[in-house]
């Protein structure tokens, strides 16, 4: 994941995403968005980089 | 009756229900503190005088007839504005809801409250869409700390914490996903309690994270956060999540003190990444209360990340019709991180919502050794209004993503906390999250209780200057 997260090029992907998502972003809003980006990876590999096992599902309705 | 009106929720309730005060004369008195510390604080969005005026003549004649007096007779308090208020568009913080219709009753928060007797007199600022933890408001202005007023006041429950600190009301109504009462509480040096999930009803508020939102109080005391809490118990077949438990009131408890309590500082994640004086507080606090135990939360760096990207995809769904046709009406900074938010692939998120499944039960097991655990509200004192950045542990950061640091991995899995506010010095207060098991919040109210009795904690009104 680590690699992944190195090899991740944000302004692409907000590139690509935008059409898909309908979003109309202005160039200047970029950096912005792909800085946010990059700390949301960062928090995705924690996570992905995490074993569950297959059964741990999450709770359809979560209580404390 | 002569003399100043009591600037307690508890005490203005003994008085008027008492009969030896007027609720008039309690609204009046609030709505004149309003007055004077509102232009420099920037805490109320909304006054309504009126109305509570109205409510107060209510009750009083009530009183006057022999009426039984509620827990909160005559008590003035005032709501974030992501709460409904009858009359308003809930605003939450946003430019685009203002031209949402107004909200046709009370949220439930309000209408429990009310129905004890307190009287709402005003809707709060907060920051927009509550994806905040600074309490800068584009739209409105930001809140200014009273301890500072060139100091943030904590975000996003802003008003909620700037209100009670200047004095303007003995009582607030906050909301928390991530630690939005928690922090305001621990900059303003207040008292605020970020219930067990779904033990408050969220019915009739503007939702950000439904995975993650939670309501509740705020206050300048243990006993006050304890009275408002009772009132707002109960189940709402209106919120989704609300527990079907009944009401379980803490006032009859709130004074047993602390023996035979297990009491824990969290050790780890939570003992790193934040100034010596958050690491401080902790200590003093955990001084006062004998404990001397250190726990570990099992991978509490992994749940706050799980928590941020869940809070930001979430949130992203929520506002994505917004995003799509108004982006430029947004708070740039909080459209920013919507648009990111949207663009996370499903997986993750799914992956975080999984792993939470795992933390709960992983933390549930310390709850088997352990009754209370203490851990910072903040990495930091309340940064000065505007600052971007700041350093921890020697690492520049974003202050917006990081000040919830500390209260991301509880209120992830819906743990109850009070946080409680520390003056270490002379300096601006910190805030110390004293951390109970599901569903016991009596637990942690009784330790902030016993920390104001012996005074470790305190939560002064500011004087401005």
């Amino acid at each position: 994941m680590q690699e992944a997260e190195q090899s991740f090029a944000p302004e692409a992907y907000v590139a690509a995403a935008r059409p898909l998502l309908g979003l109309e972003i202005d160039d200047a809003w970029t950096a912005s968005i792909c800085a946010n980006l990059r700390v949301l990876a960062a928090a995705a590999a924690l996570i992905t980089s995490f074993p569950l096992p297959d059964e741990s599902e999450a709770a359809p309705r979560f209580e404390a | 009756m002569s003399g100043p009106i009591p600037t307690s929720a508890a005490a203005i309730a003994a008085a008027v229900a008492g009969r030896r005060r007027k609720a008039r004369d309690v609204v009046a008195d609030v709505l004149g503190r309003i007055e004077r510390s509102d232009p420099r604080v920037n805490a109320f969005t909304e006054v309504l005088a009126a109305r509570a005026f109205d409510r107060a003549d209510a009750l009083d004649a009530a009183l006057s007839g022999g009426a039984t007096a509620g827990p909160l007779a005559g008590v003035p308090f005032a709501a974030k504005n992501l709460i409904d208020i009858a009359g308003l568009p809930t605003r939450a913080g946003s430019k685009i809801n203002r031209e949402r219709p107004a909200a046709q009753r009370d949220g439930s928060l309000v209408r429990r409250l009310e129905a004890a007797g307190a009287i709402l007199v005003g809707a709060l600022n907060m920051g927009e869409y509550a994806y905040d933890f600074t309490g800068e408001n584009v739209h409105d202005g930001d809140a200014r700390n009273p301890h500072a007023l060139d100091h943030m006041t904590g975000g996003s429950s802003g008003g909620s914490g700037a209100a009670l600190a200047a004095g303007m009301v003995p009582l607030t109504l906050g909301s928390d996903t991530n630690g939005s009462i928690r922090v305001p509480a621990a900059f303003c040096g207040c008292f605020g309690l970020k219930p067990t999930y779904g033990r408050l009803s969220r019915a009739g508020s503007f939702p950000f994270v439904g995975s993650l939102d939670h309501l509740g109080p705020m206050a300048r005391s243990a006993a006050d956060l304890a009275l408002a809490y009772d009132a707002m118990q109960g189940p709402d077949p209106d919120d989704p999540v609300a527990t079907t438990r009944a009401p379980e009131p803490v006032m009859p408890l709130l004074d047993s003190g602390i023996g035979g309590l297990r009491i824990a500082v969290a050790g780890g994640y939570f003992a790193r990444g934040g100034d010596p004086e958050a690491f401080a507080a902790v200590a003093r606090v955990a001084e006062a209360l004998g404990a001397e135990r250190t726990v570990a939360l099992p991978e509490a760096h992994r749940a706050r990340a799980a928590a941020y990207l869940i809070t930001a995809a979430e949130g992203a769904t929520l506002h994505l019709d917004r995003l799509r046709t108004r982006p430029g009406d947004f708070d740039p900074a909080v459209r920013d991180r919507l648009i990111a938010g949207a663009m996370i692939p499903a997986p993750f998120v799914e992956r975080a919502q999984r792993f939470r499944r795992w933390y709960r039960n992983a933390v549930l097991d310390l709850f088997g050794g352990v009754d209370v655990i203490l851990a910072p509200a903040t990495p930091c004192r309340a940064p000065k209004r505007g600052q971007t950045h700041f350093v921890l542990d020697g690492v520049s950061l974003p202050v917006r993503a990081n000040v919830g640091v500390f209260t991301q991995p509880i209120s992830f899995i819906g743990l109850p906390v009070v946080a409680v506010p520390v003056w270490l010095d002379d300096g601006l207060p910190l805030g110390v999250q004293v951390i109970a098991a599901p569903w016991r919040e009596d637990l942690a109210l009784r330790v902030a209780r016993h920390l104001e009795q012996t005074g470790v904690c305190a939560a002064p009104i500011a004087e401005l200057t």
